[in-house]
């Protein structure tokens, strides 16, 4: 802990009070949003636009501004699922709880989308909607992981105790998924050999790949967007009793 | 009372309680022949066809009857409140979590291996096969028990359990379903199948080691 400046702690431990949490949220949010746009704009008239069609596959692959970023997402979701998890799981904070839950359907959206845009791309491409591909079995497990993360958090009443189990549910999925990937791998290759989508790795050229860095960050900004409303909601909600929130209904009413 | 002793004594205890209640080994037993009865009916009766995805088969079977076994891992206690006796004992759970996670085991796991070379037989699985086979099942369905005692741990509590247990346990039985049907395979066409085994192994150890800690957590969790 003594690594870490005075002013950062005080900051994170701000952060863990709910009342701060909303306010603070009040307050980045615009900026936040406006980023998320711009991003967006630009990423989308450079991918779109301004990006050369492919030689091979012409104008389909610019599913990748969309497909790409999603799947970063849905990994990185759910380390930030785990993690915080993790942290509910041993410090006790409340909000590090709620991130984790928040986080869930989100990153279960963004996995979706994954596979979607990558069978709406496999179509034109491969002739086919779906093949048992490694990456493409492995975020499927991906996904059926998240979802028994948001059923088992569901099932339970107790919204703390859920989250706990959650949390151990998150972690023991992180361990998992190294080994489901690479045995999902292994079983490709053994069972198919060079398929289809064995894709000679191209260097992907510099007028693609701004796009689509700009569009990962966005789909960043999206995330944190999309996860803090939800915390808001979940806050007001679990917080109902407590006085900031009476003190912000009152404050709405006027 | 040395922790060894517990740990004994709970095993013992558990295998006492299946021995009066034999319907708890014989239901996945009767459910794995069943299922696997079930395929040549659904698919038809082409001996090939059968004997191409036997393994599969089998190894698909094994992990629905240890998923469906999974619910007496902790039920029984839990209803009548010995569990919470066993996690307010000065031993640390982990440790009796795994006892139990082994009593079970013997119980429903073990026995699946006594009847699979047969139904490899009727199935016409060829005979060099049906060696890794068992070897198979001894060194994966353990990892089955001890993964899905985290999910039996996580709802043990709930009324609608059953449902939600089968998404939370299957995707991480994943790894194990393909090494192990994929050794199968190989063995049936006369190819090495050292790599897969080691992997088992493993990833038994690894699941011996780690499983037994989010398990007695998410019980502790459920207990309160």
């Amino acid at each position: 802990m003594f690594l870490i400046p005075n002013a950062v702690v005080r900051f994170f431990h701000r952060m863990a009070s709910p009342p701060h949490f909303y306010a603070f949220t009040d307050k980045v949010m615009p900026w936040l949003i406006i980023s998320f746009v711009l991003l967006t704009g630009f990423g989308l008239y450079g991918g779109l636009y301004l990006a050369p069609s492919d030689y091979q596959q012409g104008d389909s692959y610019r599913i990748i501004y969309i497909h790409v970023p999603s799947a970063w997402m849905s990994l990185f979701i759910y380390m930030v699922m785990a993690i915080s998890g993790a942290i509910g799981l041993v410090w006790r904070i409340k909000l590090a709880e709620i991130v984790a839950i928040s986080s869930a359907p989100i990153g279960a959206s963004f996995t979706f989308i994954a596979l979607f845009t990558g069978s709406l791309w496999g179509k034109p491409m491969w002739g086919t909607w779906w093949v048992w591909d490694a990456r493409l079995t492995s975020e499927l497990i991906l996904l059926f992981l998240y979802l028994g993360v948001i059923g088992l958090y569901g099932a339970i009443d107790d919204k703390r105790v859920a989250s706990k189990a959650i949390a151990i549910l998150a972690l023991v999925g992180v361990v998992n998924i190294p080994i489901i990937h690479y045995s999902v791998e292994w079983w490709n290759t053994l069972h198919q050999g060079p398929t289809v989508t064995k894709m000679d790795k191209p260097s992907i050229h510099v007028s693609m790949l701004i796009p689509l860095l700009l569009m990962a960050l966005s789909f960043k900004f999206y995330y944190l967007i999309a996860l803090i409303q939800r915390i808001r909601i979940e806050l007001l909600q679990r917080e109902r009793n407590a006085q900031w929130v009476k003190a912000k209904v009152l404050e709405l009413r006027l | 009372m040395s922790l060894f002793y517990a740990f004994l004594a709970i095993i013992r205890r558990d295998l006492l309680l299946a021995v009066r209640r034999r319907s708890e080994i014989a239901n996945p037993l009767l459910f794995f022949i069943l299922v696997i009865t079930l395929f040549p009916l659904g698919i038809g009766a082409q001996p090939h066809l059968l004997q191409a995805i036997a393994p599969g088969i089998i190894w698909v079977s094994a992990l629905l009857a240890a998923m469906l076994s999974l619910d007496s891992l902790f039920r029984s206690d839990f209803d009548d409140g010995s569990l919470e006796q066993i996690l307010l004992s000065p031993y640390p759970a982990s440790v009796l979590v795994l006892a139990k996670i082994i009593a079970h085991w013997l119980v429903t796991g073990l026995p699946l291996l006594i009847v699979a070379p047969l139904l490899a037989v009727f199935l016409g699985m060829p005979t060099q096969s049906i060696g890794v086979l068992l070897l198979t099942l001894l060194l994966g369905t353990p990892v089955l028990s001890l993964i899905g005692a985290i999910g039996v741990a996580l709802t043990v509590g709930l009324r609608r359990g059953g449902m939600i247990l089968s998404l939370l346990v299957l995707p991480l039985y994943v790894p194990v379903l393909i090494f192990a049907g994929n050794a199968v395979e190989m063995a049936g066409s006369g190819l090495p199948v050292d790599a897969q085994i080691n992997i088992l192994i493993s990833i038994l150890c690894l699941s011996l080691v780690l499983a037994p800690w989010p398990t007695a957590a998410a019980l502790k969790m459920s207990v309160n």
